[in-house]
């Protein structure tokens, strides 16, 4: 389990000071994958960097299995930092290294011997998928091969914590899913503690368990992905969960009435056509105002916002849709209203 | 001049300078150049290792006033024209060798020149290793030591090699100056039958050897750090 508690930090360089992180407290249990979200400069990079020491807190703790890490030695540290590893927005492989000797690069630190930490890193690029290449070096390798080889490497010393830095923010979207993928199948079959720092709400809705909102140095919102994404409180929240078009769309709406947000939170409907359900058995002929959906695994995430003739016939779609499971329904009050 | 620089007489004079002399200067020069670089690397690389690491915010900071003296000798030492420090590391080069005369003696001067170049190229070759990959071997836990030496080195080998082309070039440079104070080699040659006797063909030929020294170094250490570097291999 980690626990950041009050942490502070703030950068001061030349007279000007940022307050990069504002008395920044949560919890991540062990086993979870949790998802800390915000844009630009909000602070997120420095709370990540909080978790392995890379920034000291100014003030506050961060406890890992109950052990104040701002409290260890430089070297006491450097052990630590073997259980909890990074995987970053740029891969950071040694380019002069071959992917093997990368994935031997942690165990070589911790001084396991040469044939075994060769041994070790061959099964962990099988388990990447890159078994093949190890005899590669990484600018013969792809984007998202760099990551998988970066992963392993992460992978390497067992930890029990892996922190993504913006880990797909560099890839193409198919990647960035076989990534995601992959960071989830190590969540389960390894049973590692996942914290992902991102600004893309499509990462936190594939994988997370969990989500922090933060904004400017704060956490303005904080629960299951599920809760924040049906009823998200927080004007970041909404941000975010809101893709700025639909803002937008619902802005310039101030004339329609009657609009009704639908979360799908990994519904199983991809085989009933909910919509036309709602036209043809309920009677009720709805005008999809936006909908950004996609399937994951056969089940469905994202959300649409649909407009009704009148709010006798909104309220009815709301109780029709809540018939299924995972999907929900909620009204929404534009502006004007 | 020109009229009997190629004439009978001049010819068969320079043929007997080059077949007595040329082989062994050029064995000198090699030999002063080579361990005046080795010593030169011994001393300027860990420097240049300190200036990098052990600036604000480097992986192991050193206190202001240690990092600001080692600047400011490198700096000193860089500033002083070859040929004035030749005369002054005398009593040091006497201290060492036993004598401030001759080929080995020359090599003294030549380390005092060479080691803040080196330094200053290390420095630069170093700089060049993305701050970002440091960062990842601290988030594996490395220790500055591991970071150095597994890290920081390691990736910037081609860098280091081609500046330590440029390193060994440039103490060949100086060590031809060296015949100045006794030194041997070709520059001696160079010096010596072409300033003092001007014998200039002796001369074109000592300074044609050079070249072609510089030519081939630079050749050699051009293509070996082409070949070492990782990052230029095509995709398969």
């Amino acid at each position: 389990m980690i626990e950041i508690k009050n942490v502070c930090r703030t950068f001061s360089t030349g007279g000007n000071s940022v307050e990069a992180l504002k008395n920044v407290t949560l919890t991540v249990q062990d086993g979870d994958i949790y998802g800390i979200i915000g844009m630009s400069g909000a602070g997120k990079s420095t709370l990540i960097r909080c978790i392995n020491m890379l920034e000291r807190p100014d003030e506050g703790s961060v406890l890992l299995d109950g052990c104040d890490l701002s409290t260890l030695s430089e070297k006491e540290l450097r052990r630590v930092r073997r259980e909890i590893t990074m995987v970053f927005q740029g891969f950071h492989l040694l380019m002069q290294k071959n992917c093997l000797k990368n994935v031997c690069f942690p165990l070589e630190l911790s001084g396991v011997k040469k044939a075994e930490a060769e041994k070790r890193a061959m099964e962990l690029l099988n388990m990447v998928g890159l078994q093949d290449k190890a005899y590669a070096y990484p600018s013969q390798l792809s984007g998202g091969q760099q990551q998988r080889v970066a992963i392993a490497r992460a992978l390497a010393s067992k930890p029990k914590v892996l922190l993504c830095d913006e880990a797909t923010s560099a890839l193409d979207p198919t990647t960035t899913q076989s990534i995601l993928q992959l960071i989830r199948e190590i969540n389960q079959t390894l049973g590692i503690t996942v914290i992902v720092i991102t600004h893309q709400m499509s990462v936190v809705e594939s994988i997370c368990n969990h989500v922090a909102i933060l904004n400017e140095g704060r956490v303005v919102e904080e629960g299951k992905v599920s809760e924040i994404f049906s009823n998200p409180k927080s004007e970041t929240a909404k941000k975010l969960v809101f893709p700025e078009k639909a803002e937008e769309m619902l802005a310039t709406a101030n004339q329609v009435e009657n609009l009704v947000r639908v979360v799908f939170d990994g519904a199983e409907t991809t085989c009933t056509p909910l919509i036309a359900h709602l036209a043809l058995q309920e009677g009720i002929p709805a005008n999809i105002f936006y909908a950004s959906t996609k399937s994951i695994g056969g089940k469905v995430y994202g959300s649409m916002i649909l407009s009704f003739a009148s709010s006798e016939e909104a309220e009815r779609a709301i109780a029709f849709l809540k018939k299924t499971e995972n999907v929900i329904p909620t009204e929404v009050k534009t502006d004007a209203q | 001049m020109l009229s009997n620089l190629f004439s009978q007489e001049t010819l068969q004079k320079t043929w007997e300078v080059v077949s007595s002399q040329f082989l062994l200067a050029l064995w000198e020069t090699v030999y002063v150049t080579l361990l005046a670089t080795f010593f030169a690397i011994v001393i300027g690389l860990p420097l240049g290792v300190l200036l990098v690491t052990g600036q604000k915010g480097g992986i192991r900071p050193l206190p202001k006033w240690l990092l600001r003296t080692l600047d400011v000798v490198v700096n000193l030492l860089r500033s002083i024209p070859f040929l004035i420090l030749m005369i002054l590391v005398i009593p040091l080069t006497r201290w060492i060798v036993g004598t401030s005369v001759g080929t080995t003696a020359s090599i003294v001067p030549l380390v005092i020149a060479a080691f803040p170049f080196i330094a200053r190229l290390v420095e630069s070759s170093l700089r060049e290793v993305d701050p970002n990959v440091i960062e990842m071997a601290q988030s594996l836990g490395a220790s500055p030591w591991e970071i150095v030496c597994k890290v920081m080195l390691p990736e910037s080998l081609p860098s280091l090699i081609a500046n330590g082309t440029i390193a060994v070039t440039t103490v060949l440079g100086y060590s031809a100056m060296s015949g100045i104070i006794g030194g041997g080699g070709l520059g001696k040659i160079a010096i010596n039958y072409g300033y003092y006797r001007y014998q200039y063909l002796i001369m074109l030929l000592a300074v044609l050897l050079l070249i072609l020294l510089v030519q081939l170094l630079q050749g050699f250490g051009t293509g070996l750090a082409v070949r070492v570097d990782k990052r230029l291999k095509k995709k398969s």
